[in-house]
C-alpha cells in the first residue's frame, strides 16, 4: 500500500485499487409533484474513498441515497453507480453490488441476529452464508449476540446488526444514511470505530450525516447539499475556499494602540480584536507574515503569549452556506 | 438477473420463522380451525333423519361451506400485513434495497401465506372427516364423502386461498394502516366462497366439468391478479409515500 498527498491528508491507494469513479452523478434532479427534493446535483466518488454528504434535514441527502440504491427514479438527470448506468433495468444489477443502511435499522426483531443476516445473505444469493456472517459478525464485535432476538437489542447493538448485514455482500459502495443518528456517545464512538476500520480496508463509503464533525472526522471529501449542491472538496479545501487564513496573538496585556502595531504591516490583509481579548490577523500566509507581526509586537513592547494559526471547522464551513441559503431566502 | 427462487426461499423461510414466533398470528391461526371444525361437526350431528331432503342438504352444503371459508379468511390476516406491515415496522426499506425482483417478493409472501394456509385447511378437512366417519350418521357420511363435495373442497381450497392472498396483498401495496388493510382483505376474500357455497347448497348442479371449469376460472384469476399486484407494487411510493 502506498499512499498519495492529498492536501494535507493522505488518501490510502490500495494494491489492485480500482481506477475510474465509484460514482458519477451529472445533474440529478428529484420532483416530488411541485415539491423538489434536489436538484441539478453533480459529483463523483473514487473507489476506495469515503464521500462524506452533509445537509440540514430536508436538504434532499436520503433521498439521494435512494434514487442512486435505485430505490425511487429520478426526474432528470443520469448516474452511474459501479460502472452501470441508472436506469429502471439496471435497478437489480446495482443492488446486487452495492448495499445500503438505512437511517432506521429495519430489523426484523422477532427473529434472531443470525437469522436476519442469513435472510439478507440469501437475497443476495451468496454462497458460505454461515462462514459470511460469521466473519460480518467479527467485524461488527457482534460474534455473542448471533442467537439473541434483534427485538431484544440496545439500538446501538441493532445499528452494529445493520451494518452487518450492509457489509453481508461485500460492497463495492457502501451507503450509510446517517448511521450514527439516535445513539448515545458511546454507541457512536464504538460505529465511528467500524467506519474507520472499514475505511482502512478500503470500502467505498458514501455517508450522509448532519454530524460535521464525524464527517470530518472521516470523510476524504464532503459535499454539502441544501436542494442543490453547494459545495465538494476536502474539508480544508472548503475552509480555504471561504474563509480566509488567519493568525490569533495573544499578549499579555492589551496593546494600547494596537492599529498602528498592524496597520501597515506587510502580508497583513486586516485585523480585528476578538471577544476574549486576542487579536485576529487576515493574512495571505500565516508563515511569511508571522516573523514581520513578532518583530511589530516587540517593537511596540508587547508580552505576546502566542501566535498561532485559528483554523475554520467543517462545522464554520457549513453554518456559513446555509446561512447564506437562509439570507437568501428572505 | 432472472426470477430467483433463492430470494423466493429467504423471504418464505423468513416469513415462517416470524409466524412462529408472532403470539398474534399463532393465536389466530389456532383458534379460527377450532371454530371451523366444532361448529360443522355440532350442526352434522344434530341432524335429524326425519327432515326434508332439501333441508338435509342445506346442512351438508353449510358444513362443507365452513370448510371453505377457511382458507379464504386465515390468509387475508396474513397477506393484508404483508406490504403495509413491513412498510410500518420499518423492514421494507431494507429488503428492496437488495437484489430481489418486485415479482420474486410478491411470490414469496405468497407463498408464506399460502403454505400455512393448505396445512391447517387440508389438516382441519381432514379431521372434520375423520370426526363424520367416527361418530356421524351413517347417511350424513355418506353425503359428506360424496366424491363431488370431496373434490371442490380439494380443488378450492388453494383457489379460494390463492384469490385471499392476491386479494390481500393488493390491499396491502396500496395500504398505509395494517388494520384497514386486515378488514378490507376479509370483505374481500368472500365472494370465490359465494360460488363455491352455490355447488355445495346444489344452486348451481356440482359435475366434475363445472368444478374444473370454475377451478380453472380461479386459476387464471389468481394469475392475472399476481401480474395486476406487481403492477400495484410501487417501490416509490411504498419507501417515499409519495410518487414521483
Amino acid at each position: 500500500m502506498t499512499s498519495e498527498p492529498d492536501g494535507g491528508r493522505h488518501r490510502p491507494i490500495r494494491d489492485g485499487e480500482r481506477s475510474g469513479a465509484a460514482l458519477v452523478v451529472e445533474h440529478l434532479t428529484k420532483r416530488f409533484g411541485e415539491r423538489v427534493a434536489y436538484e441539478d446535483v453533480s459529483f463523483d466518488v473514487g473507489y476506495g474513498e469515503v464521500f462524506g454528504f452533509l445537509g440540514p434535514n430536508g436538504a434532499g441527502k436520503t433521498t439521494t441515497v435512494r434514487t442512486l440504491g435505485t430505490l425511487i427514479a429520478p426526474t432528470s438527470g443520469a448516474a452511474t453507480i459501479v460502472g452501470v448506468p441508472l436506469s429502471a433495468e439496471s435497478g437489480p444489477a446495482i443492488r446486487a453490488r452495492i448495499s445500503i443502511m438505512p437511517e432506521s435499522p429495519g430489523l426484523y426483531l422477532r427473529l434472531t441476529v443470525a437469522e436476519n443476516l442469513e435472510c439478507f445473505a440469501r437475497l443476495y444469493e451468496l454462497r458460505d452464508v454461515r462462514g459470511r456472517i460469521d466473519r460480518v459478525l467479527q467485524a461488527v464485535n457482534l460474534t455473542g449476540r448471533a442467537s439473541d432476538a434483534c427485538g431484544a437489542l440496545s439500538k446501538g447493538l441493532r445499528q452494529r446488526v445493520a451494518l452487518a448485514r450492509a457489509l453481508l455482500s461485500d460492497p463495492e459502495v457502501l451507503f450509510l444514511d446517517e448511521p450514527t443518528s439516535g445513539l448515545d456517545p458511546v454507541a457512536t464512538r464504538d460505529v465511528h470505530g467500524l467506519l474507520d476500520a472499514l475505511r482502512a480496508r478500503g470500502v467505498t463509503i458514501f455517508l450522509t450525516t448532519h454530524r460535521l464533525e464525524e464527517a470530518e472526522r472521516l470523510c476524504d471529501r464532503v459535499a454539502i447539499l441544501n436542494t442543490t449542491l453547494r459545495l465538494v472538496g476536502r474539508p480544508d479545501e472548503l475552509r480555504a475556499q471561504l474563509f480566509s487564513r488567519n493568525l490569533e496573538v495573544r499578549t499579555r496585556t492589551q496593546l494600547d494602540e494596537p492599529g498602528r502595531v498592524f496597520d501597515g504591516l506587510s502580508n497583513v490583509e486586516g485585523w480585528e480584536q476578538s471577544p476574549s481579548g486576542s487579536y485576529v490577523l487576515n493574512v495571505t500566509d500565516p508563515d511569511v507574515a508571522a516573523p514581520g507581526i513578532a518583530r511589530a509586537l516587540v517593537a511596540a513592547n508587547a508580552d505576546i503569549l502566542s501566535m498561532a494559526e485559528s483554523h475554520h471547522s467543517l462545522e464554520d464551513v457549513y453554518l456559513e452556506l446555509v446561512d447564506e441559503d437562509v439570507e437568501a431566502k428572505r | 438477473m432472472g426470477f430467483s427462487w433463492v430470494r423466493v426461499g429467504a423471504i418464505v423461510r423468513k416469513e415462517l420463522h416470524d409466524y412462529r414466533r408472532n403470539r398474534f398470528v399463532v393465536v389466530t391461526m389456532s383458534f379460527l380451525p377450532l371454530v371451523f371444525i366444532v361448529a360443522p361437526v355440532i350442526q352434522l350431528f344434530a341432524i335429524k333423519l326425519s327432515i326434508t331432503s332439501a333441508r338435509f342438504d342445506d346442512r351438508i352444503g353449510l358444513a362443507l361451506l365452513y370448510m371453505l371459508i377457511l382458507p379464504a379468511i386465515i390468509p387475508s390476516v396474513l397477506s393484508a400485513y404483508s406490504v403495509v406491515g413491513e412498510r410500518e415496522q420499518g423492514t421494507l426499506e431494507p429488503v428492496l434495497t437488495t437484489p430481489i425482483h418486485s415479482e420474486e417478493f410478491l411470490v414469496a409472501k405468497a407463498l408464506a401465506a399460502l403454505l400455512p394456509t393448505l396445512a391447517v385447511a387440508y389438516v382441519i378437512f381432514g379431521v372434520f372427516l375423520g370426526a363424520i366417519a367416527a361418530f356421524a350418521h351413517p347417511a350424513v357420511a355418506s353425503a359428506i364423502f360424496e366424491r363431488n363435495h370431496l373434490l371442490v373442497q380439494l380443488i378450492f381450497t388453494p383457489l379460494v386461498a390463492g384469490w385471499s392472498i392476491w386479494t390481500g396483498i393488493a390491499i396491502s401495496t396500496r395500504m398505509s394502516d395494517v388494520r384497514a388493510a386486515q378488514q378490507l382483505t376479509v370483505l374481500a376474500s368472500l365472494p370465490p366462497v359465494g360460488v363455491v357455497a352455490l355447488m355445495n347448497f346444489n344452486v348451481i348442479t356440482p359435475s366434475l366439468g363445472l368444478a374444473l371449469g370454475l377451478a380453472g376460472g380461479l386459476l387464471l384469476i389468481d394469475g392475472m391478479a399476481w401480474r395486476v399486484v406487481v403492477v400495484l407494487f410501487d417501490r416509490e411510493r411504498l419507501v417515499t409515500g409519495a410518487r414521483g
